[in-house]
């Protein structure tokens, strides 16, 4: 190994082998950002009501307890079809009104059960937290979760 | 110590170990929220108790690299630190944007993107802290001797810098979101990070096992090359289920089922090393430490990344306890533990003393790696029952939960060793005490030199 793998040599196919996996990952990002907006993603417009909803979630770092598509944290259930689960995913005023229901019934505060906070959200923040997960749901995910539990 | 700017790394060390201690009491709480979910749940919910263990844990590790780059650069280059006042006021600036976070997080001012959720003025704190640094310590290698080790650890440092950008954007497509969320997240640690890992490794197996510098680059070279060649493309693994196209399955799988060579490479040069060198070492504690790192490492981030990375498996695993076991051990091993090799490595000689106080240094080590592979062991058990009840059965995930308790029960003592481990570290680095045992009094075995 010593005589044909050189230090020298070693350098340069780190860094021009790294150079050239920059450079596929880039092109591929390209095309996979033009896949979300066009195709997968495309099934319900990105209203202002999914935005604000985006924002109302992000607010109150539901992610720190929730799974959204799988990522956050484990301490609570998947979100990213909660509106599957519910069966309210082609109806916006029962989403709304479910998502509400929900909300105001927090917390549980039943004895040795996992509790979610009870969190100040206007009429208006409600409907887009549930327009955004509505969105969320249509989201062309591969076919997961393999079950509706999420 | 052998520079004066050296000097710098010990306040980046006591910030990082303060910030250690906070983050491993928040996993404690959060451990015990599991096993006892009414505990403060309106004061301090879940949410807020994650969020300070991952913030803090992400920033006292950037915080012991940096540290780690001021204590060896000068010593790499041969010169000094090309600005103290500047690595002082950059140390400023990150204490006290994550004094602002953590208070703010406190009383519910926070962001929503895992990770991320500093607010931005201290996102934008740490981007200015990361420039500054990055002006310092590249001028300082500038000025002076370049080896291997100074160019990796600089290119790791660039790049993971750079890739800070991506905290700053957040569009409104979730999926969008997630794609550019996992440039930060997974080419840190699955990419940069490696690389400022394996120039710490590297240094220290030169001062600990007195191995030519020759060998000890080109493994440099070779470990971080197949780091960044399986770990670009292997960000495919976080892109099966997000909305992204569908050749990232077969991209990612492949890719990143070779993230676990770097991982393997590391282990084996730190062993090699320490079997060829001819170097007997004092500080015990910190071969200790950069072995288990290494060790660790490989089976935290090598092993359970691989049980775990294959599109066909993760379809199933994706965001159980197989990803909280996963993610526990791979930072533990990589990251922690060489952030702690690098500091009882560099202590005693900021200090100006003798290796001391490595027995409890030691024994530090056994309790946190003892605690947090119990950890790992009963969060894949779980992660495991719960694949299966929720991912192929279709049970409810608050229905799975509960059938669970036993091992959130098991994961709370884990938790409670290895911050019993973390304090006594601590203990060991900062609170002076006689050395116990000196090196070096026992009869040499037959063959062995110096
Ligand atoms: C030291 C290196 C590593 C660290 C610190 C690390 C850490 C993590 C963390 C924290 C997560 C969870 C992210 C989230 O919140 O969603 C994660 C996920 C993941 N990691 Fe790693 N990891 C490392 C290396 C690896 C390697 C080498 C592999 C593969 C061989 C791997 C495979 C995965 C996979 C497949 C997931 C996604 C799990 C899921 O689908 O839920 N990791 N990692
Ligand atoms: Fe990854």
């Amino acid at each position: 190994m010593s005589e044909i793998l050189t230090k020298s040599r070693a350098r340069n196919i780190f860094y021009g082998g790294s150079l050239f996996f920059i450079v596929v990952f880039v092109i591929m990002t390209i095309h996979s950002h033009r896949y979300v907006v066009n195709v997968s993603t495309a099934g319900m417009p990105l209203s202002p009501e999914v935005i604000l909803g985006k924002h109302v979630w992000e607010r109150h770092s539901c992610i720190n307890c929730h799974t959204l598509h799988g990522e956050g944290a484990y301490f609570a259930p998947e979100l990213g079809n909660v509106m599957t689960r519910w069966g309210v995913l082609d109806d916006p005023e029962a989403a709304f009104e479910t998502m509400d229901g929900w909300m105001a019934a927090q917390p549980s505060g039943i004895e040795g059960r996992r509790q979610m906070p009870f969190f100040e959200i206007t009429p208006e923040e409600m409907r887009g937290l549930a327009e955004f997960l509505r969105w969320a749901d249509q989201t062309d995910t591969q076919g997961w979760p393999p079950t509706d539990a999420g | 110590m052998k520079y004066q700017s050296q000097k710098v790394a010990y306040a980046y060390f006591l910030v990082a170990m303060g910030l250690f201690g906070i983050q491993v009491l928040g996993g404690l709480l959060a451990g015990w929220v599991y096993v006892w979910p009414n505990t403060l749940s309106e004061l301090l919910p879940f949410n807020i108790i994650r969020m300070i263990h991952t913030n803090a844990l992400i920033v006292w590790l950037l915080l012991g690299f940096f540290g780690a780059a001021y204590f060896l650069v000068p010593e790499e280059a041969e010169c000094e630190i090309w600005s103290v006042k500047l690595a002082y006021l950059q140390l400023i600036i990150l204490v006290v944007g994550t004094l602002g976070a953590v208070g703010g997080y406190l009383v519910g001012i926070h962001g929503g993107r895992e990770f991320l959720e500093q607010p931005l003025w201290v996102k934008f704190g740490i981007l200015v802290a990361a420039v500054i640094f990055l002006l310092n310590i590249s001028m300082t290698v500038l000025a002076g001797r370049k080896t291997a080790i100074t160019g990796v650890l600089l290119t790791g440092l660039w790049l993971l810098s750079l890739l800070w950008i991506f905290a700053f954007i957040n569009p409104d497509n979730l999926s969008l979101d997630k794609m550019y969320w996992w440039f930060v997240i997974h080419l840190w640690v699955e990419g940069t990070w490696e690389l400022v890992m394996a120039a710490i490794l590297a240094f220290l197996m030169l001062k600990l096992t007195g191995v030519d510098r020759e060998v000890v680059e080109k493994w440099l070279y070779v470990i971080v090359a197949t780091a960044l060649f399986s770990g670009i493309l292997g960000t495919g693994h976080h892109f099966y289920w997000i909305g992204l196209p569908a050749y990232w399955q077969w991209t990612g799988s492949i890719f990143s089922a070779f993230e676990v060579v770097p991982f393997f490479a590391m282990m084996s040069f730190a062993f090699i090393m320490v079997w060829k060198g001819r170097r007997n070492h004092p500080n015990k504690a910190a071969l200790l430490w950069a072995l288990g790192s290494a060790t660790v490492a490989f089976f935290g981030a090598g092993v359970w990344g691989f049980l775990h990375t294959f599109h066909g498996v993760n379809f199933y695993t994706h965001g159980t306890q197989i990803t909280a076991a996963h993610g526990h051990l791979a930072f533990y091993g990589a990251y922690v533990a060489m952030n702690l090799a690098i500091i009882t490595y560099a202590m005693p000689l900021l200090r100006g003393r003798a290796p001391y106080n490595q027995v409890l240094n030691m024994v530090s080590f056994w309790l946190m790696t003892g605690g947090m592979a119990f950890m790992t062991f009963v969060l894949t058990f779980a992660g495991t029952i719960q694949t299966h009840m929720q991912r192929i059965v279709g049970d409810y995930y608050m229905d799975v939960q509960d059938q669970l308790a036993l091992f959130y029960m098991m994961r709370l003592g884990a938790g409670v060793c290895v911050a019993l481990g973390a304090v006594l570290f601590i203990y060991s680095q900062v609170v002076v005490r006689r050395e116990i045992i000196t090196p070096n009094t026992m009869p040499k075995a037959e063959g062995e030199t110096a």
